[in-house]
This record gives C-alpha cells, sequence and structure tokens, in this order.
C-alpha cells in the first residue's frame, strides 16, 4: 500500500502562498487513499505553472507542450486503457492554446481524467489575461481591460454533454478530495475546473474573494438533469457553486473501437506471418 | 509491346473505376504496369484523367503518346486528340456526347444503349467501356469476369451477371466495329503485383507493427490512412482520425510513449501544424514516423497537383536542434521497404522520421513480381513485462554509451517512466543546470548523429558504369529518370545516381558517389520543383555543383519524352 512518502517529488518551484500546493497535497492524499501505486497512472501535463505538476509528486509522466495535454493522454489511453490517465493543466494551457483538443476530447468521452487548474491569469508569462480573466481586468498586456467575454467552461463542456462536469476550490481540500476521488472513479472524461488563487499576478480573484462566493452544491441537487446543469453552470458573481454540475453515463471512446474491447493495444503482438494475406490482395 | 491507355472525363464519371480494373486486368494478365492519375481539386465536373502504360518489358513512367483513349467527356477530345499515336483510336459515345466523329481513327460504342439494353441499368456503361478496350486489344474477358465477380460479390449473382452481360456487349461491339484495331494481346506469364504508393506506405506499416495512426485527411496523404483503416479491424490497429494535424502527430507520441509503434502523416500544410510535435518527438526521445506527401504550395497551392518543393521544410524546420532521417522513396516498392526502415530506426533510436513522397508517387501505380517478407526487419526495442521489472533501477534519460537510453513501457514495472518536454535529467524531471544541459545535448544528438549515418545506404547507380553525363535525383522521379538513361544510352554514356535515403546524406564510404560526378562532363539535377533543393543540399553538405539543373514546378510530374528531350537540348 501506498503511503504519503511514496509520493515525494522534486521541491515546488510555485510561489509560496500558490494555490497549486493545496491542490498538489489533495491529489497526493487521495493516490493514498484509493491506494494507487505511482507506478499504476500517468500524468500528460502541458505548460504553466500547472504544467509542473507530476514533477513535485511520483508517477509515470509526459511533460508535453503547451496546450497538447489532451491529445497526448488520449493516444496513451488508446493505446494502453488499462492505465489511469491523469491529464493536467492551467486555465491558458487547456481553455486557450488547447481550446480545440478540449471540445474533442469531451465528445470522444476518452476515458481521461482532466484538472484544471483555473487561476484567471498567465502565471508563468507573469500576469497576462487568460480565457477564464474577468472582463474588464487590467493587465500589463490589458491596458483597457480584459475586453472579451470571460469563457464558462463548465457551461461549454455541458453544452457538448461532457461525461463529467465538475469545480473545485483549492480553498477547501476536503471538498476538492471528495472531486478528485469522484472524478478518478467516474467512467468517462471529466472535467474539474479547480479555482486556484494566483497570489502573485491576480489581485482580483483572491482567496477572500473566492471564499466570499463558493458555497457546495446542494445534496438534493441532481447532476444528471442537463438542463438544470446548464442553469447551475452559468451560475457566476455573487455565488459561485463548487461540486459536480453534471455528469452522464456515455460509454467510453475505449468501449466503442472493437480492435481494443477485450485487451489493450499494447499487449496485442505482432504477427509477420499474416501480412502474407494482405500482400495478396494487391495481384 | 508497349501500349499507353488514357481514360478522360470529368470527376464523378468512373475514371478511377474504368482505370483501375483496366491496370489490374493487364497485371493479371502477367504485364508490367505503371498508371498514373491527373485530377482537379472538385468531386463533380473539371477534367481529369487515369492513365495507365502496359508492356511485356518493364515500365516505370508513363509516355505521352496514347494509343486508346476513353473520352467520357468532350474536353477529354479537345484536350489528348493530339496525343494520339500512329495507331491510336479514340473511342466515345456519341449520344452521351452529342457530338460525331467522322475521322477514322474515331470509334462511337454505345456505352450506355449497350448498359441499358444488356444491364438494365445506364450506370453499368463503365462496364461497357472496359470490356470495349479489352475487345479491341484482342483479349480475351475471362479475368475481367473475375475481377467483376470479386468487386460485386456483396452486391448478389444479379449485379455480377448484368456486369458480366454489359462487359461481354462492349466487348463483341468493340469487335466488330473496330477494324482498325491492330493490337494483340494474350496472357504472358504469371499475375503481378500492382501496387500504389500510399497503398505500399501502409502496407509496409502494418508489415511493420504499426499499431496506432492518428492523422487529419489531407490530399495526397489520405490514402495511407484510408488503407490502413481498411485493415484496422483484421490487424489490431487503432486508427483516429484526430481534430487536427496538432492533435494527430501528439497522439501518435501519446501511443508511442504508451509503448506501440505509432504513425502521422500529411501533407505540407497540415506538416507545418505538426511541426512543434516533431521537436517534441526529439525533445522526449519518442519514436515516430511520418509521412509527408508533398503536393505543390505555398499555402493550399495545387491541392490534387505534384511537386517536390518540401524537401528544405522536412529537412530543417522545428527549433532546436536534433537528429532526424528523411526518405524519400523513389517506388511503391522501395516506400514499402522504407517505412519499414523508418519504424525500425525510428525505435531504434528514439527519434522521429520522415518518409517524403508526393501526389505523383502517392498515386501512381507499379507492377511488382513480389514484396520479400524476408526482408522485413522487425525487433522490439522497447522494455517490456518481465524484462522490465526485472531491471534493479531504471532512468528514462540515462547517460549511455550510444546516446540511446532505455525505452520502458510505462505501468509495466515500479519503474517510472518521466520525460519532459523541458531540458531534463536523466530521470525526465525538468532541470535548468547548464551541465546537464550540455550532456543532454551530446547524447541526443552528437552521440546518436555517426549511428544514423552508418544506417544509411548509398544512392541508387543505374547506367553506363564510367558515365560521362550523370542525371541525378530523389525520390518519385525515379521512374522516369530511368527510362530517361534507357532512351539516351544508345548515344551517350549516361547513368543516373537516384537518392532513396536522402538525410542524413550517404557517406561516401561504401560508395563514393561524389567520385562518380566529378569525373562525369556534364553532371544535372532533376527536381520537380522551383530551385533545386537536393542539389543545394549536396552543395551543403559536400561542397560539389552540379553542372546543371532541371527543374519542373508546374504542378506535373516529369515525363520520360519531356526530360529527354530537355536532356538532348542540353546535350546539344
Amino acid at each position: 500500500m501506498p503511503s504519503l512518502d511514496n509520493y515525494k517529488g522534486q521541491t515546488p518551484a510555485w510561489c509560496p502562498g500558490c494555490g497549486n500546493f493545496s491542490i498538489l497535497k489533495t491529489f497526493k492524499d487521495v493516490m493514498v487513499e484509493l491506494e494507487i501505486e505511482p507506478h499504476q497512472f500517468t500524468i500528460v501535463s502541458g505548460i504553466g505553472q500547472a504544467g509542473k505538476f507530476p514533477h513535485y509528486l511520483k508517477c509515470n509522466t509526459f511533460n508535453g507542450l503547451h496546450g497538447r495535454t489532451l491529445p497526448v493522454a488520449t493516444g496513451i489511453r488508446l493505446a494502453k486503457h488499462e492505465m489511469l490517465v491523469i491529464a493536467v493543466a492551467g486555465d491558458g494551457d487547456c481553455y486557450g492554446e488547447g481550446g480545440n483538443h478540449l471540445i474533442h476530447a469531451i465528445r470522444r468521452n476518452i476515458n481521461v481524467k482532466l484538472f484544471v487548474h483555473d487561476n484567471q491569469i498567465y502565471g508563468l508569462t507573469k500576469g497576462q489575461a487568460s480565457p477564464t480573466s474577468m472582463e474588464r481586468m487590467v493587465t500589463k498586456n490589458q491596458p483597457f481591460g480584459v475586453l472579451s467575454e470571460q469563457l464558462n467552461p463548465l457551461a461549454l463542456a455541458v453544452a457538448i454533454d461532457c461525461s463529467f462536469v465538475a469545480r473545485g476550490f483549492a480553498g477547501d481540500t476536503e471538498h476538492l478530495k471528495g472531486l478528485i476521488k469522484e472524478a478518478i472513479n467516474h467512467k468517462g472524461f471529466t472535467l474539474v475546473d479547480i479555482l486556484q488563487p494566483c497570489v502573485t499576478f491576480n489581485k482580483i480573484n483572491t482567496y477572500e474573494w473566492y471564499r466570499k462566493r463558493v458555497y457546495p452544491i446542494e445534496p438534493e441537487y441532481n447532476p444528471e438533469d442537463r438542463i438544470e446543469a446548464f442553469k447551475k453552470a452559468l451560475e457566476w458573481g455573487e455565488k459561485i457553486p463548487i461540486g459536480i454540475i453534471y455528469k452522464n453515463n456515455r460509454p467510453t471512446f475505449e468501449e466503442k473501437i472493437p480492435v481494443i474491447r477485450d485487451v489493450p493495444l499494447v499487449r496485442q503482438r505482432f504477427d509477420l506471418d499474416r501480412i502474407e494475406t494482405i500482400i495478396k490482395e494487391f495481384y | 509491346m508497349d501500349y499507353t491507355i488514357k481514360i478522360g472525363g470529368e470527376a464523378g464519371q468512373g475514371i478511377q473505376t474504368i482505370g483501375d480494373t483496366l491496370a489490374r486486368v493487364f497485371s493479371r494478365a502477367g504485364y508490367y504496369v505503371f498508371t498514373h492519375q491527373d485530377y482537379e481539386s472538385r468531386i463533380r465536373g473539371g477534367h481529369n484523367f487515369f492513365q495507365i502504360r502496359f508492356s511485356d518489358k518493364p515500365v516505370t513512367a508513363s509516355r505521352e503518346k496514347i494509343d486508346i483513349l476513353i473520352a467520357l467527356d468532350k474536353e477529354s477530345i479537345e484536350q489528348h486528340e493530339t496525343e494520339l499515336s500512329d495507331y491510336g483510336q479514340i473511342i466515345y459515345d456519341s449520344a452521351t456526347l452529342k457530338q460525331k466523329h467522322e475521322k477514322s481513327y474515331f470509334l462511337d460504342i454505345p456505352f450506355v444503349n449497350l448498359a441499358v439494353e444488356h444491364g438494365g441499368n445506364k450506370i453499368m456503361a463503365n462496364t461497357v467501356a472496359t470490356g470495349a478496350v479489352l475487345g479491341m486489344l484482342g483479349m480475351e474477358l475471362d479475368i475481367l469476369i473475375n475481377i467483376i465477380r470479386d468487386t460485386f460479390k456483396k452486391k448478389g449473382d444479379d449485379i455480377i451477371k448484368a456486369n458480366i452481360n454489359t462487359a461481354m456487349a462492349g466487348h463483341d461491339y468493340a469487335i466488330k466495329q473496330c477494324l482498325k484495331c491492330a493490337f494483340s494481346v494474350a496472357q504472358i506469364s504469371k499475375p503481378r503485383m500492382l501496387i500504389a504508393g500510399n497503398d505500399a506506405i501502409g502496407l509496409g506499416a502494418i508489415a511493420s507493427g504499426c499499431k496506432f495512426y492518428s492523422a487529419y485527411p489531407m490530399t495526397p496523404s489520405t490514402g495511407i490512412m484510408l488503407y490502413i483503416a481498411s485493415k484496422a479491424k483484421e490487424y489490431d490497429i487503432v486508427v483516429e482520425q484526430a481534430e487536427d494535424e496538432i492533435a494527430a502527430i501528439n497522439m501518435a507520441l501519446g501511443a508511442s510513449f504508451a509503448g506501440v509503434r505509432a504513425m502521422t502523416g500529411s501533407s505540407g500544410g497540415g506538416f507545418a501544424l505538426m511541426v512543434e510535435g516533431l521537436s517534441l518527438a526529439a525533445m522526449t526521445e519518442t519514436p515516430i514516423v511520418i509521412a509527408l506527401a508533398q503536393r505543390p504550395g505555398p499555402a493550399t497551392g495545387f491541392p490534387t497537383r505534384t511537386e517536390q518543393a518540401d524537401l528544405n521544410f522536412a529537412l530543417y524546420t522545428a527549433h532546436g536542434e536534433f537528429p532526424r532521417v528523411i526518405f524519400a522513396p523513389g517506388t511503391p516498392e522501395q516506400a514499402f521497404y522504407l517505412t519499414n526502415k523508418a519504424f525500425d530506426i525510428a525505435e531504434k533510436y528514439q527519434i522521429p522520421v520522415i518518409i517524403l513522397t508526393d501526389q505523383y508517387l502517392a498515386d501512381s501505380q507499379w507492377t511488382f513480381d513480389s514484396l520479400d517478407l524476408s526482408k522485413i526487419k522487425y525487433t522490439d526495442y522497447r522494455l517490456r513485462g518481465e524484462l522490465f521489472r526485472n531491471l534493479p533501477e531504471y532512468r528514462r534519460h540515462a547517460f549511455t554509451e550510444n546516446g540511446v537510453s532505455p525505452l520502458g513501457v510505462p505501468g509495466d514495472a515500479k519503474h517510472l517512466v518521466v520525460t519532459d518536454s523541458d531540458e531534463h535529467d536523466e530521470e525526465g524531471h525538468l532541470v535548468e543546470d547548464a551541465e546537464t544541459r550540455i550532456k543532454m545535448v551530446n547524447k541526443r544528438l552528437f552521440k546518436k548523429l555517426p549511428l544514423l549515418r552508418k544506417e544509411i545506404e548509398p544512392p541508387l547507380f543505374y547506367g553506363h558504369p564510367e558515365p560521362e553525363m550523370v542525371i541525378t535525383g530523389w525520390g518519385s522521379t525515379y521512374g522516369v529518370m530511368k527510362e530517361a538513361v534507357d532512351e539516351l544510352s544508345s548515344n551517350w554514356d549516361i547513368a543516373m545516381l537516384h537518392f532513396s535515403e536522402i538525410y542524413p546524406l550517404p557517406s561516401t564510404n561504401k560508395f563514393n558517389y561524389l567520385k562518380v560526378l566529378k569525373n562525369a562532363k556534364k553532371t544535372i539535377c532533376v527536381e520537380n520543383n522551383a530551385t533545386g533543393q537536393f542539389a543545394r543540399l549536396i552543395r551543403t553538405e559536400t561542397g560539389y555543383s552540379f553542372n546543371r539543373l532541371i527543374n519542373k514546378y508546374d504542378g506535373r510530374p516529369f515525363t520520360v519524352d519531356g526530360l529527354t528531350g530537355e536532356l538532348y537540348a542540353l546535350i546539344r
């Protein structure tokens, strides 16, 4: 059985007080509680502060390019779907650079667990607006304030029938732990958007700002009602819901591919002798 | 004996069906066949043609003179009437074309009426035309009948019977009406294999144990994906149509990381989107094979035509410095074996390997006696299962003597497989220090380069052993250059150098091609591009400059007649 010590990675290079620390701690706790050993899963990450996440614990890792976490994660799942594959990205990474991939990963319903560290700002490049930055937020690069409307990733995901849509808050680790567990245990693509204060560059969406607004979704809420889910996903401003907003039981992409239904691709042996048959077709 | 048949018409009229069927009949009858296609970027209308050359001697290119023209539209006659050989014939249906031709080399065959009369459906007009051509050639229908049986197996006996009847109607009509037909064609030997460039790459990938192909459709590379997809179920391959080429290469890299042989393919525009992924493959040392089927650019260019103008792009694209290998097959046979070699080298050295083709090779069919599976190399270089579990320790990017680190399959052992697009240490974790950086560059680049050079085979040398004139080329120009050498060799001491393994440029140790060039009086580099990119590569790498360049950049392939014409002009 793994313990927290098994998960000790490099010392994080994040700013002191960064919301990422509590996400990292919570994630490790979940893996220990679910008894998932470091070699039993792969984290795919991109570029940004969230992209460094897998280096700060122990696991198989593909730290790829900015925005490209989901295609790599998809490829890994298609080749070896017996392995848990987790994608970690930031809001710029996943909703900006890699927006197209998010749409299509949701469509496929590839069984990848996506955790987005959403701090509503670009941290690594020092404080430019991200797709989830609020309108009118002034930055060095947006001197007239953010002019585009803030992206609502959860409403987007519900609109295209994402298999699992949730929001967490890095300041409520007990609640977040439950969400991460639910996501890992869910069969299908999961999007967990985690509100995570950037203490250095985002002076608007602070711990205090979030704490005043977030509230856990009522226990009687039915996350399988898509219309209600859409309404819930639209809530933002004075009150921000955290918890599972939507889920469904769509079959996964992997289940629908006959070639890998029984045996993962990586375990299927290659037999050169069988090639003779197709060569004959060219006569 | 050396005949050429051209089928011309609008897109959607069934040119390809007639062409494919006739080519198959000739290859099964034991002839050497070469086909090529010329089509526009549209699904209906326009003017397209399919050209078949067949002979009892090997053929490797198209000729300009046509012996039989099947004109499915008026424009075919307008464009190609002048290409007829002395005994050439044009067959057409005056009722469909709404015009009548009185010249002696026209043969009016009521394709549609015969189809309706004998098959009950005008859709079989193309079968009438196919049968008619075989009648004109004096060939029996047995091979065609077998092909019809295979093609329509799933559609039932009635459809098969109707098609056979219409083929016979066309055949009989041509025999009775074509009084000037002086062709004589019969079964000459056992059937030959008939295969196009794209199919050969797909087949080569499957025969190399490729398990994953992700791509976004783009002419002229799409055929590779279509071929592999058609075999996906039978040979347990996952073929995924990605949302874009960026996703395509990243998916393939993910699959490769997870332990399977993976490939992607595109044309120039799509490959442009893959470029950051090419660099990612290099940094993470993840094996990948990329097919780059060229078409004329820049931008959308000529989507369905041919050019060899992406050599520089393939050579130099992507940020950073890293090793890559580029193959440029000249025939479908070379495409098959080089695809295999691409998979082997990509995995052995954990690098990206590019297979550079073009529309001309992608869509051209050639005949071969067979493909030899004993020449296929399949070595699994990955650490899997028990082998991986039994390792006492593991570091994905460990420094080794030859620069190649152990490639473990994640999840197969307790060892963690970690890789990073950032500069990283031996374990795969990101670092910032200068010392590790230098060691990693040495490992990835300088240690592997000399080993890669040793893998590369010299160019093919064909023609006069001590030539006064040497024509040099790479990739798809092989067949045309070879026939040009044959044609000119009676008057000149001529030879050709054909490069199919083009980067790293072959060393002169195994065969001193530079000496051949230096000893010749005239050296000409023949390229299907505007600026002579390969000639420049040779000059950059060896200091050797060709005397002359022959460049063609009209979006069309070289023809034997065209190239020999240009060579004659140079000789004079």
